[in-house]
């Protein structure tokens, strides 16, 4: 397996509150890989560990190693910074730049880390949109306000954000959970596309979501990670029985 | 009907005329003292009060055009003095202010707006009038702008906090460090709140008098540069209303009007620019 990320005995806490509880997964690279789990049992608190956002949040610890490709994040010396430009993250609600242009938005990222020149922006704005499915809808309107699209395209909008500085993987935090169900089908039918040049990874409390999406599936529990494996045996022959008691609905 | 019905009704009709009959005392306070003015000022707000130097005592008519631009040079200093500090301690206290020192810096803040403004303009005397001996626009400008210091803190904090936390973590999930993130995210979300916080701040210390009186003092003619002594519109109102001239006290309406005119619009203009509600 091509492995593009690997969290190592990962353990996060709020104060003196354990929500992450030394998990071990490989990530696969250009796959969708979903970790799901009853509220509560960690999963945010778990990918925000993956591009160091956990530690923006006062009294935020994080013990572990996350391994990019040969790298430890969380190594001493290496900036949350750079993490995070590698490491892209799309939120659970749709957070545009409030006095920001559709255009802007996008370009946000590229301008603020010092990209000036117009066609090169015109262009990865472009791209970025396409590969958010948002082009077509927004052409005409890249001097709107971000805040005047619906909900789900501006959702679409922090995805087309969060491309366009070329993350090498991209975290997605429930995208759909403020979301109506055309709107998650777009975005469904979007990482599917993203996955052939992006390494997707996903949490969401919405077990089909996983089930229609993923690659492979992690059930998270009490921020201990119960079962990982490939998203088609988890759901159909799960080897643990708590994991089956979750999937069935018997709790959760 | 029940008795204790009754009592509660009573009651509740009792409450109910005394607060609105405060709320009705404070909006006719305002307009009473509008209408005032108003009524004495408009007779002696003409050409020449908005372009003629005050004429030598005794000889009637001039006007006060000395005093409305140095009200101008004050508040132009005063704001390049108070509205950077006072700005950049505001972004210190919302974006990295926690614990003890930021505490501090709070009720510091809290503190100086309480300081009476007569003992700023001592504060200004000593440091700037007695030294060069000589009363300035400078002096008058710093006294005016260490006053505007704590409500920039307390307002910019206070906007600035106002932006959501989803929208700083789009920034830093972004890649952005934190001077970007504050500079290029979150003090554009917030600017009309910003700006808003600095009009009510101009408009707060422009009618103020103790801390000029010995700091700008006045002036007759024109103040050229910033080390001499300017004339103001509330030294004027002050100096002009307790004089025994009848031109004076006309004239002294006049500028009390055209003081509070601009406070009036300065607040109004605050007003519109305030971010209208919006759901997050």
């Amino acid at each position: 397996m091509d492995v593009a990320l690997r969290a190592e005995r990962l353990s996060a806490w709020f104060g003196s509150t354990q929500a992450v509880q030394a998990v071990t997964l490989q990530i696969a690279r250009h796959q969708v890989t979903a970790i799901i789990g009853p509220s509560g049992c960690g999963k945010s608190t778990f990918i925000r560990c993956l591009n160091r956002m956990h530690e923006v949040i006062p009294e935020a610890r994080v013990e572990g190693a996350v391994w990019l490709d040969s790298e430890n994040l969380y190594a001493d010396g290496v900036d949350p910074v750079d993490v995070r430009r590698r490491v892209g993250m799309v939120f659970q609600k749709p957070n545009p730049f409030p006095t920001m242009t559709v255009y802007d938005n996008v370009a946000a990222g590229l301008r603020l880390n010092g990209l000036r020149a117009r066609p090169e922006l015109d262009r990865v704005v472009e791209e970025s949109l396409r590969l958010a499915a948002l082009w077509d809808e927004v052409k005409d309107k890249l001097r709107a306000p971000g805040t005047s699209l619906s909900g789900g395209q501006q959702q679409r909008l922090c995805i087309a954000r969060a491309l366009a500085v070329k993350p090498e993987v991209l975290l997605m935090d429930e995208p759909c959970s403020a979301l109506d169900p055309i709107a998650t089908a777009k975005i469904e039918e979007l990482l599917y596309q993203l996955k052939e040049r992006y390494t997707v990874v996903l949490v969401t409390h919405n077990m089909q979501q996983a089930a229609r999406v993923s690659d492979t599936t992690g059930f998270l529990l009490m921020g201990e990670l119960v079962e990982f494996g490939p998203t088609g045996k988890l759901f159909t022959n799960p080897s643990e029985p708590r994991t089956e008691a979750y999937i069935t609905g018997r709790f959760g | 009907m029940t008795r204790p019905m009754r009592r509660r009704r009573v009651a509740s009709a009792l409450v109910f005329g005394v607060t609105a009959g405060c709320a009705a005392l404070t909006v006719s306070t305002l307009f009473f003292l509008l209408g005032y003015i108003v009524w004495h000022g408009i007779g002696g707000l003409n050409w020449a009060f908005f372009t003629q130097l005050p004429k030598p005592v005794g000889e009637l008519g001039g006007g006060m055009v000395n005093a409305i631009v140095g009200t101008a040079k004050l508040l132009f200093l005063a704001t390049a003095i108070g509205i950077p500090i006072g700005c950049f301690g505001g972004i210190y206290l919302a974006e990295f202010g926690h614990g003890r020192l930021a505490f501090l810096v709070r009720y510091a803040a809290d503190v100086l707006n309480g300081v009476p403004s007569i003992v700023m303009g001592i504060f200004a005397y000593t440091l700037i009038v007695l030294p060069m001996r000589q009363f300035s626009a400078l002096a008058g400008g710093l006294a005016l702008g260490i006053m505007m210091i704590p409500i920039a803190v307390r307002s910019t904090e206070e906007f600035l906090k106002l932006v959501p936390l989803s929208v700083r973590e789009a920034a830093w999930a972004l890649g952005l460090p934190e001077w970007k993130t504050i500079a290029f995210v979150v003090i554009p979300a917030a600017y009309r709140g910003l700006l808003t916080g600095i009009l009510l701040d101009v408009a707060r210390v422009a009618g103020e008098t103790a801390p000029l009186l010995f700091t700008a003092f006045n002036n007759r003619v024109w103040s050229h540069g910033w080390l001499e002594p300017i004339a103001s519109l509330p030294v004027m109102i002050y100096t002009y209303s307790i004089a025994p001239y009848d031109d004076w006290h006309r004239q002294a309406w006049a500028a009390a009007l055209v003081l509070m005119l601009f406070v009036l619009v300065v607040n109004g203009g605050a007003r519109l620019l305030l971010p209208r509600r919006r759901a997050a």
